[in-house]
């Protein structure tokens, strides 16, 4: 047995830690394994094999702006032969489709979920595995009937084609315009499975919060960490049998008639439907009621992983751990109530309308607060600039411009002007890219010795970070101004249209931003699999943080603690007087409080 | 080297505000040439607009300043322990408080906007008595019916209704209203220069007013993916004075029913609407 590095005290040790845990072979270790930091490195490796693919179509939707009908070099003539070469539009707007419905699902809600979800819901609350370890691995083996279904839509039945949002009519009758056929069903099939993966997963991580914490781990000393991925199950288990739903619904429109979502009426291709009845805006409803609060599922993991990796790389408690768990718990409920802010221009009723702007202004409340927060767990620390650290801040620059263009489209006579426009693409951009997605960079190099046993490479970390902002900023922040100057969503060549004609230039300028950034990635993977075979090998706790997870060996073996884990604190005690070093592992029972903090420190125990 | 980084993180918000206070100089701004909204509803979003911006503005600045300044004294930090404090309750007031009391002025400031455009029982009365044509979103053009001169639009086509595709005529300084439809999928009807965007949903006749305010020819464009030709629904509205628009409609009306012979064909018979196509 290593020893403990540093020696938490209060520790008691497990006799035989992994005798309940048979080793087993290859094949169940690595891959039909159900112990869940395997399941965590899958899910990891998965959605990032997923982020190239989609990268590589974001690069083609951008190429088609910055370049029009001109071919793609050395992958055009190989990949559209027939079409010489050019993208046509048809295949842009299965391009764009594909792009989102890749990022959205198989991307971003899984690498969340999925990924740190898995390797840290157990880690953190002292337990030795997910409450359904079976669950967990089906969850994780769900993942692959969505993509083959998401690949046969693309790749055989000719792409779906009506966007991630497959608003009916467009994706509700087959004849409604090519893509909407088979393509649409699979696409469907494909969210359906996706649903599943997270619902298992989304149970897992309630019943494993609320059952399995640690002794002396009470619901007010969870990392924060736990606390975003606890209310994202909460949201994801509320939310998405609403969009299961739907898309049977849906399913249902297409195969069986029943027309839930078209009206009488309609003369598509010059055929009408024989049927009708229903209304498209019935499918808007119930997918924002989903995909609304999904916005949510998309960040709340990062902001709570963000709160921890702060505290620990400035070195000081967080600021304001009550207000941060309830400014994230008032996200989550508001979260249900807005997302009628997605159809202002949609033809509801305008009063609904009226109320829905009221909900989404007060929804950036908390938002704003968190930010104040962050800032102020900053001021007075002692910042080290490692890779994780500037994630770290990258993650709330971005979050700052992101939120605040959200105030924007809140507004409903505004969001008039800028709904389904550039703007918006910029607005999610920044949320989903430039916030969520440096959140996921500094977790990944920050647990990465959780993972592997060894740490992450700095040099190149930094240069991946350093090309990866500059070329996010660029790619996404003159987007606001192609938004103010109304330039439409979703073109597969806007400057068709006279007022647009002038903007070739900023689309081509965001083009090469965007391939900077494209390449960047390169150096992330080239990292990743590097360090993993020859990165420093990282003691129990490399960064000299509190929390549980880094009390247990690197990487952990099957099974987790060696030693029965016994909470006295809160998760982020830093900046104290504690011998040698200025921290507290939540394990730790001394404490000699820098000042006359005495009383903030037990302040949790109730 | 903590330095470096600070600056690093300060050029990019001073490039994001120096490139939005360039804008309306280099048209980045709003549609022809940063002009003024077209239509007068469009003037009060546009205020609307600079409002926000202003606040987001100073609070963008700010916080990333700050955050800067955090950085930046984080980086010199020569202390062995950081300030052990785990939040301030005063704090957290003051910065719930007053942006909470900043976006319920907002919330409540536009209400009377939204109301004017899309609330039924504020709709100019003229407008809603009289509506101007009936718009048809469809794969991939733009369709408009107009009543015959001196009739009103009746919700079923009459014969003698006039028809054109892609170029819908207005008059300028008075309200009007259309009448928003869609024979296939979901369709937006979205005139920038006017600030006036509306789904048309299949299955339901959306009205909308808008009052032009100055003559020009302006695009309209789709803004909800309708399939691969989305991009492609490219149409105009002109806006003219009232004579003009009187004199287009004269104008169509003899072309629609014209009969070769050197006669307008008489609106009895009724069957000249079906042709046009
Ligand atoms: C917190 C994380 C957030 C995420 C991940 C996020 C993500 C998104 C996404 C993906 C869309 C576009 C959906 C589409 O139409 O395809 C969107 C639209 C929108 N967001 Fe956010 N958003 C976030 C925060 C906010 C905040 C704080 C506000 C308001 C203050 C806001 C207001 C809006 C509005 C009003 C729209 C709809 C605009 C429109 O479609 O016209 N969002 N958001
Ligand atoms: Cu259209
Ligand atoms: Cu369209």
């Amino acid at each position: 047995m290593t020893t403990l590095n540093p020696s938490p005290t209060g520790l008691q040790p497990i006799l035989n830690p992994q005798a309940h845990h048979a080793p087993g072979n290859f094949i169940t270790k690595y891959i039909f394994s159900t112990d869940h930091k395997i399941i965590a490195i899958q899910f990891m490796f998965t959605t990032l094999l997923m982020m190239i693919v989609g990268g590589v179509l974001a690069l083609a939707v951008r190429w088609q702006l910055a370049f029009p009908w001109e071919s793609m070099p050395i992958v055009g003539p190989w990949l559209f032969a027939a079409e010489g070469g050019q993208i046509s539009p048809e295949f842009y707007t299965m391009l764009f489709t594909m792009h989102a419905t890749v990022m959205i699902f198989l991307v971003i809600i899984p690498i969340l979920a999925g990924t740190f979800g898995n390797l840290l819901i157990p880690l953190m609350i002292g337990a030795d595995d997910m409450a359904f370890p079976r669950l967990n691995m089906l969850s994780y083996w769900f993942m692959w009937p969505a993509i083959a279904c998401f690949g046969m839509s693309f790749a055989y039945a000719g792409g779906p084609a009506a966007g991630w949002t497959s608003y009916p009519i467009l994706a509700d009758l087959a004849q409604a315009a090519p893509g909407s056929g088979t393509a649409q069903t699979l696409w469907l099939l494909g969210v359906t499975f996706i649903g599943f993966s997270s619902m298992m997963g989304s149970i897992n991580y309630m019943t494993t919060i609320i059952n399995m914490r640690a002794p002396g781990m009470t619901f007010f000393r969870l990392p924060m960490t736990i606390w975003g991925l606890f209310i994202t199950a909460i949201l994801q288990a509320f939310a998405l049998p609403v969009l299961t739903a739907g898309g049977f619904m849906q399913v249902t429109d297409r195969l069986l008639g029943t027309c839930f979502f078209y009206p009488s009426g309609l003369v598509i291709n010059n055929a009408a439907p024989t049927v009708g009845g229903g209304q498209a805006l019935l499918w808007q409803h119930l997918f924002w009621f989903y995909s609304h609060p999904a916005v949510y599922i998309m960040l709340l993991p990062v902001m709570g992983m963000v709160s921890d990796m702060l505290s620990c790389m400035c070195r000081k408690p967080l600021f304001g751990y009550k207000p941060m768990v309830i400014s994230m718990s008032a996200i989550a409920s508001l979260g249900f109530i807005v997302w009628g802010h997605h159809m202002y221009t949609s033809g509801m009723n305008p009063a609904v309308g009226m109320a829905f702007m009221v909900a989404t202004m007060m929804i950036a409340l908390p938002s704003a607060v968190k930010t104040f927060n962050w800032t102020a767990t900053i001021w007075g620390g002692k910042v080290e600039f490692n890779t994780v650290t500037l994630n770290c801040i990258a993650f709330l620059s971005m979050f700052i411009v992101g939120g605040l263009s959200g105030i924007f489209m809140a507004a409903v006579p505004v969001d008039v002007y800028f709904h389904d426009t550039y703007f918006i693409v910029a607005h999610f951009h920044y949320v989903l890219f430039g916030a969520t997605l440096f959140g996921v960079f500094a977790a990944i190099h920050f647990w990465f010795p959780k993972m592997f046993g060894r740490m992450m490479n700095e040099k190149l970390g930094k240069t991946h970070f350093v090309l990866t902002f500059i070329g996010a900023n660029g790619t996404f922040f003159p987007m606001h101004f192609l938004g103010m100057q109304g330039m439409p969503r979703r073109y597969a060549d806007p400057y068709l249209h006279g007022y647009l004609e002038h903007l070739l230039p900023m689309n081509q300028f965001m083009t090469i931003s965007a391939i900077v950034m494209g390449f960047a990635q390169i150096l992330l993977f080239i990292n990743i699999f590097y360090s993993m075979f020859f990165g420093p090998k990282a003691g129990r706790n490399p960064w000299n943080a509190t929390t549980l997870e880094w009390t247990t060996p690197s990487p952990p073996g099957h099974g987790n603690f060696d030693f029965i884990p016994m909470v006295y604190h809160g998760p982020n005690e830093y900046a104290v007087v504690n011998g040698d070093k200025d921290f507290l592992m939540q394990t730790e029972k001394e404490c000699l409080p820098s000042n006359e903090t005495v009383a903030t420190n037990t302040l949790d125990e109730t | 080297m903590g330095k470096g980084w600070c600056l690093f993180f300060l050029f990019w918000p001073v490039a994001a505000v120096v490139s939005c206070a360039m804008a309306p100089f280099v048209g980045w701004s709003f549609p022809y040439d940063n002009a003024q909204a077209a239509s007068n509803l469009g003037i009060r979003i546009d205020d609307l607009f600079y409002i926000i911006l202003i606040v987001t503005a100073i609070v963008f600045v700010g916080t990333q300043a700050v955050l800067v300044y955090a950085l930046w004294r984080g980086a010199n930090n020569r202390e062995e322990r950081a300030t052990n404090v785990h939040g301030n309750h005063k704090l957290e007031l003051i910065w719930s408080i007053i942006p909470g009391a900043i976006l319920l002025f907002l919330a409540i400031y536009q209400m009377n906007i939204w109301a004017d455009f899309r609330i039924k029982k504020y709709y100019p009365e003229a407008a809603v008595k009289d509506p101007l044509a009936e718009v048809t979103a469809r794969q991939f053009e733009w369709r408009f019916r107009y009543p015959a001169i001196g009739k009103k639009l009746q919700q079923k086509p009459q014969p003698d209704d006039l028809y054109s595709v892609n170029e819908l005529h207005v008059p300028f300084g008075k309200p009007v209203m259309i009448q928003l439809r869609s024979d296939d999928v979901q369709h937006s009807f979205f005139l920038p220069a006017l600030r006036i965007k509306q789904d048309a949903l299949p299955g339901l006749q959306i009205p909308v007013w808008f009052e032009a305010n100055k003559p020009g020819t302006y695009d309209l464009v789709c803004a909800e993916l309708c399939g691969w030709g989305h991009y492609k629904m490219k149409a105009h509205v002109i806006v003219q004075s009232e004579d003009e628009y009187q004199a287009y409609l004269k104008n169509l009306t003899q072309k629609q029913f014209y009969d070769g012979l050197g006669k307008i064909a008489a609106k009895e018979t009724g069957t000249e609407s079906e042709a046009v196509e």
